[in-house]
């Protein structure tokens, strides 16, 4: 693919597309729903009124800006790079999820909708939707796959204490993707009062841009924090891919500074040999799912094949389709780390700094303690630490062999 | 064209003076042989026009009763290639009998569109209908397919309102698919007076026949939605039925497919004039 001129952050173009991904691959039903989405959005940018708003709820209801911490102790337990935490798992519900949410829900009283809906995986994006929705008094239902409902207990149970429905996904994997389905066949049959919270970046058309724009809010101050704390920017940026909402939100505003080197860690469960892993650039091929084209996890007669983490947010057999095409001109560079790897950063965070990270940015912790070593001392990675753990913690003693 | 089998099956049903019935079933489903039976089975019970699903993991736009039979079919190891090789056979004893392929995108672009487009014409396919393709996307396959002398089939909705509706019919061939109520495969039906008021809207902007499906499961409102469109599309109902059968092992399920469409097919027929006596 050619290089494209001029700036990185102009995508997508008119019809929701980066480069080859991207797009409006939707059931005709709801292509007149996400054009008016498109429209109430491009109104909504324009009016100052929604932005005093969204940032108004970002400064004292989810308690932005975050933090850019810097992990000392990590620090010199890897003797190289400085590293930063850009710490999201502050955010009230714990993680970088309900920047969006703010942003959609503010977008669904706009359009007068009255009931919302959404899928989840982790069941961060479930918490902070239903969060979203007690706030402002609508209706909510979350669609969840049985099996994350099992590993994701705590979060369940949060989602109803909010007053949400969590209704189980038992078809195909049981997963993210088929709560995504179950998501979209809700939303194609209640179309004239719901609106469908969408918690990464991907999906048809303007989902990947909205959401992404909501998220940058993490890398713009980002961006002004480690000017301000070191007068200069970042030698790497690095985070964790499920579907690229929280890694996208710290790339982007970073995209055009040609100096700053990015990398995006997806998950790579028990190896990328293995077919068990979650890794869609490493893994996958181009296609079309959930309303976009990207790179997906899928066999050669184009059936998705089943992604594996051992986080349940990572664990999605596509991925968003502006880091597909990142990814395609070489912008930003992929790794992965496996499910090992990321239990051994997420202890790693926890011995050195006293924070217990998301299994989620443990991939992220991971990758950065794999590439910190090999940077000079006065170089400097900022890591997104988007989640907190939590939710994890039976995860982990069952990985550890602990019975709790 | 040696014919094209849409219009001239559609033309004989209106000089007939009634609606077509378009059945749908899944390709191999609930295993390949199964299929190829009731396919060869259809058009004797009075289908007019064969829609086949080609099974996808994930089918968004389907409830549960085609779910299951996209997943039947799938664990029974159908891929495109054997679902075009079932068509191949199945055009040796019928070469009359219209067949449109319904399905969703991401299979087709793995077999590549120009490939498709050309072993579905060799199969001796008639259209497609690619569920997750609007007109905006369809730029990758249309003109494969249009090359090929094969339809593509568009969808109109209750949310198609008069500003979507031109986008919808640009390019728009064989015939008109209206889905009759929001929502998916398998829902509740749609009230006979909404869709005689959507049929006439349609009628008003295309030539194209219209075929109405979504909700339609028996005979009774196979009829009266065949008193105002141009066919009646019976999916979920079908597969529901394959799907009972298989569960009970039977090994009878062309037959009982067989009666179940001769039902739906008597119903169609005389809908007009029972209508009209
Ligand atoms: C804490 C956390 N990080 C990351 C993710 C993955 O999503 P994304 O790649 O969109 O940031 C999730 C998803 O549930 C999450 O909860």
């Amino acid at each position: 693919m050619n290089a494209p001129t001029g700036s990185l952050r102009a995508g997508p173009d008119a019809n929701g597309h980066f480069g080859e991904f991207g797009g409006r691959y939707v059931a005709e039903t709801l292509m007149p729903l996400i054009l008016e989405l498109e429209q109430a959005y491009i109104a909504a940018k324009a009016d100052p009124a929604f932005q005093a708003e969204l940032d108004d709820l970002l400064k004292h209801y989810v308690g932005r800006p975050s933090p850019l911490y810097f992990a000392e102790r990590l620090t010199e337990e890897l003797g190289g790079a400085k590293i930063y935490l850009k710490r999201d798992e502050l955010n009230h519900t714990g993680a970088h999820k309900i920047n969006n949410c703010i942003g959609q829900i503010l977008l669904a009283r706009r359009m007068g909708k009255t009931r919302i809906i959404a899928e989840t995986g982790a069941g961060q994006h479930g918490v902070a939707t239903a969060t979203v929705a007690a706030r402002f008094g609508l209706p909510c239902t979350i669609f969840m796959g049985a099996r994350d409902i099992e590993r994701q207990a705590p979060n369940v149970f949060r989602m109803k204490l909010l007053g949400a429905e969590v209704k189980a996904v038992e078809s195909g994997s049981r997963t993210l993707k088929d709560a995504m389905n179950e998501a979209l066949r809700d939303w194609v049959t209640n179309v004239h009062d719901t609106f469908y919270i969408i918690g990464t970046a991907a999906g048809p058309h303007p989902y990947p841009e909205l959401v992404r724009d909501f998220q940058t809010v993490i890398g713009k101050e980002a961006r002004a924090q480690i000017l301000e704390r070191e007068g200069r920017l970042p030698d790497l940026l690095v985070a964790s891919i499920g579907g690229g909402s929280n890694a996208i939100g710290l790339f982007h505003p970073f995209l055009d500074d040609k100096d700053v080197r990015i990398v995006g860690i997806e998950a790579s469960g028990k190896g990328l040999t293995t077919h068990e892993h979650a890794a869609s650039l490493a893994g996958g091929r181009a296609g079309v799912l959930h309303g976009n084209k990207t790179m997906l996890l899928q066999d050669e007669d184009g059936q998705i094949t089943e992604a594996h983490s051992i986080s349940a947010g990572l664990d999605y057999p596509g991925i968003g389709p502006e880091h597909a095409w990142l990814h395609a001109i070489g912008r930003v560079e992929y790794q992965s780390a496996t499910d090992t790897e990321a239990l051994e950063g997420f202890q790693l965070l926890c011995r050195t700094e006293g924070i217990i990270p998301a299994l989620e940015p443990a991939h992220a912790i991971a990758a950065v303690a794999r590439i910190a070593p090999t940077m000079a001392k006065d170089q400097i990675i900022i890591a997104n630490l988007c989640g907190r753990g939590d939710k994890d913690i039976f995860t982990v003693a069952a990985a550890l062999g602990v019975t709790m | 064209m040696s014919g094209d089998r849409l219009s001239t099956r559609f033309a004989a049903c209106a000089a007939q003076g009634r609606a077509a019935l378009v059945t749908f079933v899944t390709a191999g489903d609930p295993d390949l042989a199964t299929s190829a039976e009731i396919l060869a089975a259809l058009p004797g019970a009075g289908a007019d026009v064969i829609e086949i699903g080609m099974p996808f993991t994930d089918p968004m736009a389907d409830g549960p009763a085609i779910q299951r039979g996209n997943l039947r079919s799938l664990a029974a190891g159908t891929t495109l290639r054997k679902v075009l090789a079932m068509v191949t056979d199945f055009r040796k004893a019928d070469d009359a009998t219209p067949i449109v392929l319904m399905g969703y995108f991401n299979p087709l672009l793995a077999f590549g569109p120009e490939r498709f487009a050309a072993a579905a014409k060799a199969a001796g396919i008639d259209g497609c209908i690619v569920v997750d393709l609007p007109p905006e996307e369809a730029g990758e396959l249309a003109p494969a397919l249009a090359a090929h002398g094969l339809h593509l089939v568009r969808l109109a909705t209750p949310t198609t309102d008069a500003h979507r509706l031109p986008t919808v019919l640009s390019g728009a061939s064989g015939f008109l698919y209206y889905v009759a109520v929001a929502g998916v495969t398998g829902a509740n039906s749609a009230a006979a007076t909404d869709v005689a008021e959507a049929v006439a809207r349609l009628k008003a902007s295309t030539s194209l026949p219209i075929a109405v499906g979504f909700g339609v499961r028996t005979p009774e409102q196979a009829a009266a939605i065949a008193t105002h469109a141009d066919a009646v599309v019976v999916g979920s109902a079908i597969v529901d039925a394959i799907g009972a059968a298989a569960e009970e092992r039977a090994n009878d399920i062309p037959a009982r497919v067989a009666a179940q469409v001769a039902a739906l097919a008597q119903a169609v027929r005389t809908a007009r004039t029972e209508k009209a006596a």
